[in-house]
């Protein structure tokens, strides 16, 4: 079975087809969706060194969640069932964002830090000390790096 | 359908290791800190007896209507009998079932209306839009101590509420303890309630009030009664002095911004506009319900209560500084 089409609106062409094998016709779809394939923004979290190796995403997530800190009550944080809090900035894309609390450098080590005692490192800011341990700062951590930016409407 | 029902019935019988099982299980889901399937108290449990009481009658008239309405399919139809079905199953039995259940169900609940007795501990529960404020009096004290969105009992005492409402119609409603009871602007209703085991029940405004009804919580907190003493006696004294420099920090802020223009904190500020915060920080929500406790939560609420629970009475403080901010936080934290 092929395909066949006709490409030629001059009267003297009008009689020839144009005849694909459906090897070329692959080649053409194949192409086509390669193009759109390469249409994607190349993904931004290859950031390798933001990994907390001790922490815990899954558990950090249930620390947040359970609102024991209060963590959603200032902020928005995709994924997470409770009002978006609007004190504090929003936490999704904290996987690529460049500073904590606009101050700091986001690297593991310092978030982990930050978590457990704000105003320590950042005197101005409104976020209190919330009490959390160096193992939940690190669950927390490795789950704050799991939210990619949200997506562009 | 009726073969196929008297065929499967003894196999479902048969099958009577899972029903224990069904039941555990079933039952286990009930319990809960809100519930009216696992009372704490001898009002919601005369509540609870009259539920399973009905669940029960309720299936067999179902069961009983179900069965009746195959009869005209399988005999032929004879008046006379037709006639005495309907007498005793139409009309006699409703007539006796409902006779009986009358009285009973006036009785459940009666341990909500037992007179006071002289020593009682009386609490005056007050409603407003959308909080609760407990007023704790003593016969032997003449002043009232207040706190709010957390009513803290002693276990196996009757205590009586008297409820009053602040401008809407509200009710007071703890379903492991008792039933509803309404809250009447410009009434006082009364009701007794007795909490038989320790523990931490939540209660909720049960009759719509407003755009934040949902969120007009509060806890009971039952204890035994010599820590319940010790709380109550914890409450009437003036907050001390703060430690820390930023504690008092903290307090000063709280006053100059004028936050005692609702909120009591005794010894510091005093207004009954507001929920009494002498002892917010021990409190296991804020906003009545609204949040959990704790200084993050505090902090989230100063700065946008109206955001986090639009429509009451608290503005959003969204023009501190962040050290003011967490000031403030941390010694409404430190309030227990």
């Amino acid at each position: 079975m092929c395909v066949r089409f006709n490409l030629s609106n001059d009267p003297g062409m009008s009689k020839e087809n144009l005849v694909m094998s459906r090897a070329s016709l692959a080649l053409i779809v194949f192409g086509c969706f390669t193009f759109i394939a390469g249409c994607r923004v190349p993904p931004t979290s290859s950031i390798p060194d933001r990994q907390v190796p001790e922490g815990d995403p899954i558990r950090g997530r249930a620390i947040v969640a359970s609102g024991a800190h209060g963590c959603t009550g200032c902020h928005a944080i995709p994924g997470i069932r409770a009002r978006s809090g609007v004190v504090g900035p929003p936490l999704g894309g904290m996987a690529q964002r460049s500073f904590i609390a606009g101050q700091l450098p986001n690297t593991p080590n310092v978030l982990v830090e930050f978590l457990q005692d704000p105003p320590a490192l950042v005197p101005r800011t409104g976020m209190p000390d919330v009490r959390v341990s160096l193992e939940e700062a690190r669950d927390i951590a490795a789950y704050l790096y799991t939210l990619d930016a949200p997506h562009d409407p | 359908m009726l073969p196929i029902f008297i065929r499967w019935t003894p196999l479902m019988i048969r099958n009577s290791r899972s029903v224990p099982l069904l039941a555990c299980v079933t039952l286990a889901s009930c319990a809960g800190p809100q519930s009216a399937l696992d009372p704490a108290g001898p009002s919601a449990a005369s509540i609870h007896q009259l539920g399973i009481i009905m669940y029960i009658g309720a299936s067999a008239v179902t069961l009983l209507v179900a069965v009746l309405m195959l009869v005209p399919f399988m005999r032929k139809n004879d008046s006379r009998a037709n006639r005495k079905l309907f007498l005793w199953t139409g009309v006699l039995l409703p007539a006796v079932t409902l006779t009986a259940l009358v009285p009973y169900v006036l009785a459940v609940g009666h341990e909500t209306r037992t007179p006071a007795s002289p020593n009682q501990l009386s609490i005056d529960v007050t409603g407003s839009l959308y909080w609760w404020s407990m007023s704790y009096r003593r016969t032997s004290e003449l002043t009232e101590i207040a706190t709010a969105n957390e009513l803290r009992l002693p276990v196996g005492e009757p205590v009586e509420l008297s409820l009053r409402s602040n401008d809407v119609i509200h009710s007071f409603w703890a379903p492991n303890l008792a039933g509803k009871t309404d809250m009447i602007p410009g009434r006082v209703t009364r009701m007794v309630i007795q909490a038989d085991r320790p523990g931490i029940y939540r209660g909720q405004c049960a009759e719509y009030c407003g755009l934040q009804h949902s969120l007009m919580a509060f806890d009971v907190i039952v204890l035994p009664r010599r820590e319940f003493d010790a709380w109550l006696a914890r409450l009437t004294q003036p907050v001390r002095e703060p430690p820390a420099p930023e504690l008092q920090q903290g307090r000063d802020l709280f006053v100059s911004i004028g936050c005692g223009e609702c909120h009591t904190v005794r010894g510091v500020v005093e207004s009954r506009r507001g929920p009494d915060l002498t002892q917010v920080g021990a409190r296991r929500t804020i906003g009545a319900g609204t949040l959990p406790g704790g200084v993050g939560n505090i902090a989230a609420w100063i700065a946008s209560a109206q955001h986090l629970k639009p429509g009451n009475a608290m503005r959003s403080y969204d023009q501190l500084e962040g050290p003011q901010l967490r000031a403030l936080a941390y010694y409404l934290e430190s309030l227990k």
